[in-house]
Order: C-alpha cells, then structure tokens, then sequence
C-alpha cells in the first residue's frame, strides 16, 4: 500500500515538474531576433531585441547551468571565480558561524534550562535580541569588527545562535522529573546526571534547533554576501544582477536551493541517530 | 615576464598600447626586445614615457618617425634635449624600494573607475613594479568601511568622499587625501520611458531619483539642478541612496522614476529599454569631477615609495585611457565579468561617445567621459558649499584648508610633471555650473547668492 503511494506520488512530482517547465518555456521563449540592418546605426547600439535582460527559457538556463557545473573552480581574477569556489566561501563562512554559534548556545541552553532563576534573568535580553534581523548587524559589525569576513561569520553566529540557545533551554527543561529522580535515587552526581541522563534526553530538541538554525544561516548568507561583495554565492547573484544576467540568477537560485536542501538532510540524517521512543 | 608596453620605444615595429597578457594578435612580444629585470624595466619604462611624451601619445606618428630616422638616431636626438641619464636616476630617487608590493584597491564597477580597474589587466601596475588585487565593491559605504578598516590599502571613491571622511561627515573621522582625479563628467540624467513627454524639470514634482551616495557629484549636481529649475529637492521630490549596479534593476522595477547615476548603467537603462538619457552632466558643468582615488594618509606617509609608484600608475593609465584612441582597447579590457560584467557594446559607447539616447537618437559626444588627473582645488572648495547648502555640514568651514589637506595637487603635479604632462599653475581655477560662475575665493559669498538653501 505504502509503496503504491510512494510510486503514484512520484509520478505526479515529476508530472508536475515537466508541466511547469513546460510552460516555463513556453511563455519565456526568446522573441525572434530581427538583426538590424547593418547602416542603422541607432538599431545597433540599442541592441537587438533579443538582447535585451528577460527571464530565460529553462533550456537556457540548464545550458548555462551545465557550463558552469563543467568547470566550477576556474579562478580569473578575484572578481571572477567559478561557483564551485563561491559555494565554498559561503559553506565556509556559513559553517564556522554555525559551529561558533552551537558552541556557545548549547551550553548557556543547559544552563538556562537546568535553571529557573537564570531563565528569568537572561529572558528579557533574549527576547529583545532574537527578533533582530541578523543584517541589521551588518553596519555596526562592519565598523566595530574591522573586517567584512568576520562580520559576515558574526552576523551567521548571531542569527544561528537564538534557534539553538532557546530549543536547547526547551528541551532540557522538559526533561521528564522521573528520569531525573531515578538518577537522585542512584546517587549520581550533578555532572554525570547533566551528561547521561538530561542530554540524551534533550538531544532531539536540541537538534531540531539546530537544525532550524542552519536553514536560518544558509537564508542569511546569501543576503550578506550581496551586502559586502567579494567573494560568495551571494556575490555571485549580486555580479549577475548588475549585468540582468537571469540564466545565472535562476540558476544560483536553484544551487542555493539544492545545498541549503542537503545541509537540512545532514542535520535530519544526526537527528535520527539521537531519536529514542519512549 | 611580457609586458609588451615595455617594447623598445626607439623601435618603429614595437607596439606600446598593448598590456601583458593581451591576446590580441599584434601583441606576439619581440620578447629579445624586453628588458629583463626590474632596473631595465624601470629604465624603458622612463624612455618609453619621455617617448610617448614627446609625441604626444600618438602611437602612429612615434612609429612614422621612428621609422623615418632609425631609433638610434632617434635617441640621440632625445638624449641632446632630454638628460635621460639624469630623469632615469631622479625617478628611481623618488621612487625608491617599494615597502609594500602586494595591494587590495577597491572599486565599483562602473566606467568611472575605469584607470584603477584597465591598469589591473594592461599591465600600468605591474610597469611600476605593483601587484594589484583589484577588488569590486558592492557600494560606497562598503568601499569607505572596507577602506577605514583597512581591508583596501586605497580605494575607487566619489570625490566628495575624502573631504567627508576627512571631516568626519557620515563616519568617523580618518584624514583622508585624494592626489588623482579619475574622471571627469561621465554621468547623466535617466528618465524611465514612461516620462518621455516631462522633460520640463518643473513636472517633476513628486518623483523618486535615485543617486548612488549622499557625499557624490551625483547627488550634489542633481539638487543643484533641481533647484536652479525652482524645485526643492528635500520637498518636491525623493532622493533617494541607490548603489548604481541597482540602479537599472531599480528603474525597471518602477521603484525609480530616474536616476543621476555613473555610467555604464544609464547606457545600459537605454540598452534594456527602460529609460532615455534625458541629459549629461557634461551639459551642466563640463569637466565637473567625480570619481577619485584615495587612500588614508596613513598609508600614503608609512608608504611613501608604494604610495609614489600607486600614483605614477594610476596617473599614467588615467593618460592613457583619455587618448580616444585607446578607448576601444579598454572598453574591452575592463567589460569582462571580473570588472564592469557588462556587454561590451554598452560600454563602448559610453567611452567612444557615440550613442544612442534611447529616444531614437544617435548622439555623437567624445567628451562625454574623460579622464584628467588634477586634482583641483577649486572643485574641493565648490563641493564644499554644496555641503553647506544642502546641510550636510553646519557651521564655518575652512574651505581652503580643508580642500589643500585632501586634494593633493602637489604628489599629482609633481608625478605629471614627470611623465611630461602639463601641470597647471594655479589649482585653483573658476568654472560655471549651468552658466553660473564659481568664484573660489569667495566661497559664502557663492553660497549666498542661492535663494534655495538650508543654511
């Protein structure tokens, strides 16, 4: 039963798929270029029609994808880098403000959650910080920080680290009392009842932040490269937008996609490691 | 190493205008011909500018007359008038080791930059012994953090840019300095398609522009225009900061009415069909400043060798992309995706002149963007009134002091004085905007005389 599902659900994923890219294509076909004549002059340099910026055809767009995916790390100048090098720029910064950002929330969540006074504390301050939108960072970061690839890395870490911070207090301070108990009446010690009995216990919660998280992140990147420039997928679809190149646009829409698809299945695939019935 | 603009210039087969790495097919390089090491290179380096000099950076008529005497003799004739031996030591002098090789400059990519950028691809760094990362830059408030950071050891900037920065003005308070000029006019008025039938400023009431930093010529001539056509633009219409990549995606958009905005974009507007050029700026002040190059006065004074050859570059390839005869090469050099990423058709017909208007027109204007070095200081002074007129700054101002602390006529006189060029006398020059004269000893006085101000 469930594998006729799965199959019929397939079939019509990519029924659905060929019909919208079908008329994709349609309605996105290049109009039929009329070469101006060679001595009209103001035709010339108005460009034909079939110059002009529109969105392209999804042929276009896979042709240009396959271009780009066969040399992905050419490197002409430090403008000009293939989208296997920009990917990497945005991974690494993405990665390093994400890890930076677990480091320090997943600790200061435990304590929160093993502490109702702390929780009361710390609230205010982080209602008021996590609804700030991470690029409002972005002006102060760049002058206070000095450097527009660490304000970039900052400005991953302050958006991955709320998520994480408040799913990690949630889940320890929903650890059932029982447990909690049992490990009082086996006399273990505070330390080793945080350790084995309280994080297993919230581990799922604390991945479901997590992996809330690095969605967040991935969003942002792409929004703080085309803030700064240099180097980055965002960058690339920033470069692309000054030159109304939309084949290259649609197609780092699509990659951001994809990777930002493959990173949640990371995080989903760890998730199911830690998940316990009850 | 082929650097083919350091062929022999006595040599009436050499071809100069072409940088290393160029593929073009004359450029196969008569590699004997090329010097071999730094001090050679230095050393053709200074001929070849003395040669080029004399004829006035007219590739056919230095070839026609090499050619016609044989270079030997050619040489001898320099070296009666000229003491080369005695340029070549008083330039190696200045110029001296170099502290710094390696540097990051950034730019925006628009046709403004185009020095700083061509000099990366035809080789004007490199002939000064530089290893230049030139990096693009999203927008101006990018380009001033990065540059107050650090992060770019000089940068591509608007020329009001420095004396804001220097004066604390939308940042904190860094003295900055500008010895070049990179170009002059270059910017026009675009209107979108829809506004065909406004072009009477006076209609304008209620319209959105868009301009690409508050401290720009852009922003400046915009207002004054503005208001000389009785508008207020802090009432009557929207000014608002758009980075110019932005700019054509913005006016497409319908997020913009117009724009007074750096080419390539108001060709590329014309090119995408979406707005007209209503005017060039050329045509309210011609030869009115805009984009510069600068650097931090800390930089120039614990460089002061890197800082000197820098300028020796940039000022040598601001010469050489005002030739109109070159404008063709660097159209091309600098159209690639690692600088403008524009076709190369749009940005042919900002540099040549020669253009369609969008209306149906083909235009036919060579000055429309050119490239002058001096920095004047008259400019520094005007762009300081329309500080104080539009409010950006309150109080007295020390106009002079201010524009002879950032504008540093001195470094670029004395390096264009090297390298042959004429080097007026007094920096201070008078010029009108739209028909009115600027008197730049009598700077309140020039502000008075507007009915609309702020201050």
């Amino acid at each position: 039963m469930t594998a006729a599902i799965s199959m019929r659900a397939a079939i019509l994923s990519v029924l659905l798929l060929v019909i919208s890219l079908g008329l994709w294509e349609v309605l996105c076909r290049e109009p039929a270029g009329v070469v101006p004549a060679a001595d009209d002059e103001y035709a010339l340099l108005m460009g034909a029609a079939d110059q002009e910026a529109r969105v392209p055809p999804p042929s276009v767009v896979f042709v240009h994808a396959f271009n780009e995916l066969s040399q992905p790390f050419y490197d002409k100048g430090p403008n000009d880098k293939g989208i296997g090098i920009q990917l990497g720029h945005s991974l690494y910064r993405v990665l390093t403000g994400y890890l930076l950002a677990a480091l320090v929330a997943i600790p200061i969540g435990f304590v929160i959650g093993m502490s109702p006074l702390m929780y009361r504390a710390l609230n205010p301050f982080i209602q008021i910080l996590r609804p700030i939108s991470p690029l409002a960072w972005m002006p102060l970061a760049l002058f206070v920080i000095q450097d527009s690839e660490t304000s970039a890395i900052f400005v991953i870490f302050i958006c991955s680290v709320w998520p994480m911070l408040l799913n990690t207090a949630f889940g320890v301070a929903g650890v059932r009392r029982d447990w909690i108990n049992v490990a009082r009446t086996h006399e273990l010690s505070p330390l080793r009842t945080a350790f084995s009995v309280i994080l297993p216990a919230a581990m799922p919660t604390i991945l479901t932040g997590m992996r809330i998280s690095v969605g967040i992140a991935w969003l942002v990147i792409v929004a703080a490269e085309m803030l700064v420039g240099g180097t980055g997928i965002g960058y690339y679809v920033w470069n692309e937008w000054n030159n109304l190149d939309l084949a290259s646009v649609i197609f780092s829409i699509l990659l951001i996609g994809v990777v930002g698809m493959l990173l949640d299945l990371m995080l989903g695939g760890v998730a199911r490691l830690v998940s316990y019935q009850e | 190493m082929s650097v083919n603009s350091l062929d022999d210039p006595f040599n009436p087969g050499s071809e100069l205008t072409h940088g290393g790495g160029c593929a073009c097919q004359r450029c196969a390089p008569s590699a004997s011909a090329l010097p071999d090491n730094s001090e050679a290179m230095l050393d053709r380096a200074i001929e070849s500018a003395i040669v080029r000099g004399v004829f006035g950076h007219n590739e056919l008529s230095r070839r026609s007359f090499m050619g016609m005497v044989g270079g030997g003799v050619a040489a001898a004739i320099l070296g009666s008038l000229i003491p080369m031996d005695a340029v070549k030591a008083a330039v190696k002098d200045s110029l001296g080791p170099l502290e710094k090789k390696q540097l990051k400059i950034g730019f925006v990519p628009i046709t403004c930059a185009t020095p700083i950028i061509m000099a990366d691809p035809m080789g004007f760094y490199a002939k000064y012994g530089l290893e230049v990362e030139t990096v693009k830059t999203a927008g101006w408030a990018v380009a001033r953090d990065k540059s107050l950071a650090g992060e770019y050891d000089a940068s591509h900037m608007l020329s009001p840019m420095p004396l804001a920065i220097s004066m604390g003005l939308g940042s904190s308070k860094v003295p900055f300095i500008m010895p070049a000029l990179e170009n002059v006019n270059g910017q026009a008025i675009v209107l979108a398609m829809e506004h065909q039938d406004k072009r009477d400023p006076k209609l304008w009431k209620g319209m959105r522009f868009g301009v690409p930093f508050e401290y720009s010529m852009h922003n400046f001539l915009l207002r004054y225009y503005l208001a000389e056509h009785g508008l207020d633009p802090d009432r009557d219409v929207q000014i608002r900061v758009v980075p110019p990549p932005e700019m054509v995606a913005n006016l497409r958009a319908g997020n913009l009415d117009g724009f007074l905005s750096p080419d390539p974009f108001n060709q590329r507007a014309v090119w995408e069909k979406v707005g007209f050029i209503h005017l060039l700026t050329k045509d309210l002040w011609a030869g009115h400043p805009c984009c510069a190059f600068a650097c931090s006065q800390r930089f120039a004074s614990e460089n002061p060798n890197t800082y000197s050859a820098l300028l020796h570059a940039l000022i040598d390839a601001t010469q050489y992309s005002s030739q109109a005869e070159n404008r063709k090469a660097v159209a091309e050099a600098i159209s690639t995706k690692n600088y403008l990423n524009q076709p190369v058709a749009v940005v042919q017909q900002v540099l040549s002149g020669r253009y369609a208007d969008g209306l149906g027109n083909v235009l036919e204007d060579p000055k429309r963007i050119d490239f002058d070095p001096f920095p004047w200081q008259s400019m520094a002074v005007w762009i300081l009134t329309q500080m104080k007129r539009w409010g950006y700054v309150q109080g007295d101002l020390d106009y002079r002091g201010i524009a002879e602390q950032v504008y540093r006529v001195a470094d670029a006189g004395k390096v264009m004085a090297e390298m042959g060029m004429p080097v007026p006398a007094d920096p201070y020059k008078s010029f009108s905007v739209m028909g009115k004269p600027f008197n730049p000893a009598d700077p309140e006085g020039y502000l008075s005389s507007f009915p609309l101000r702020r201050s």
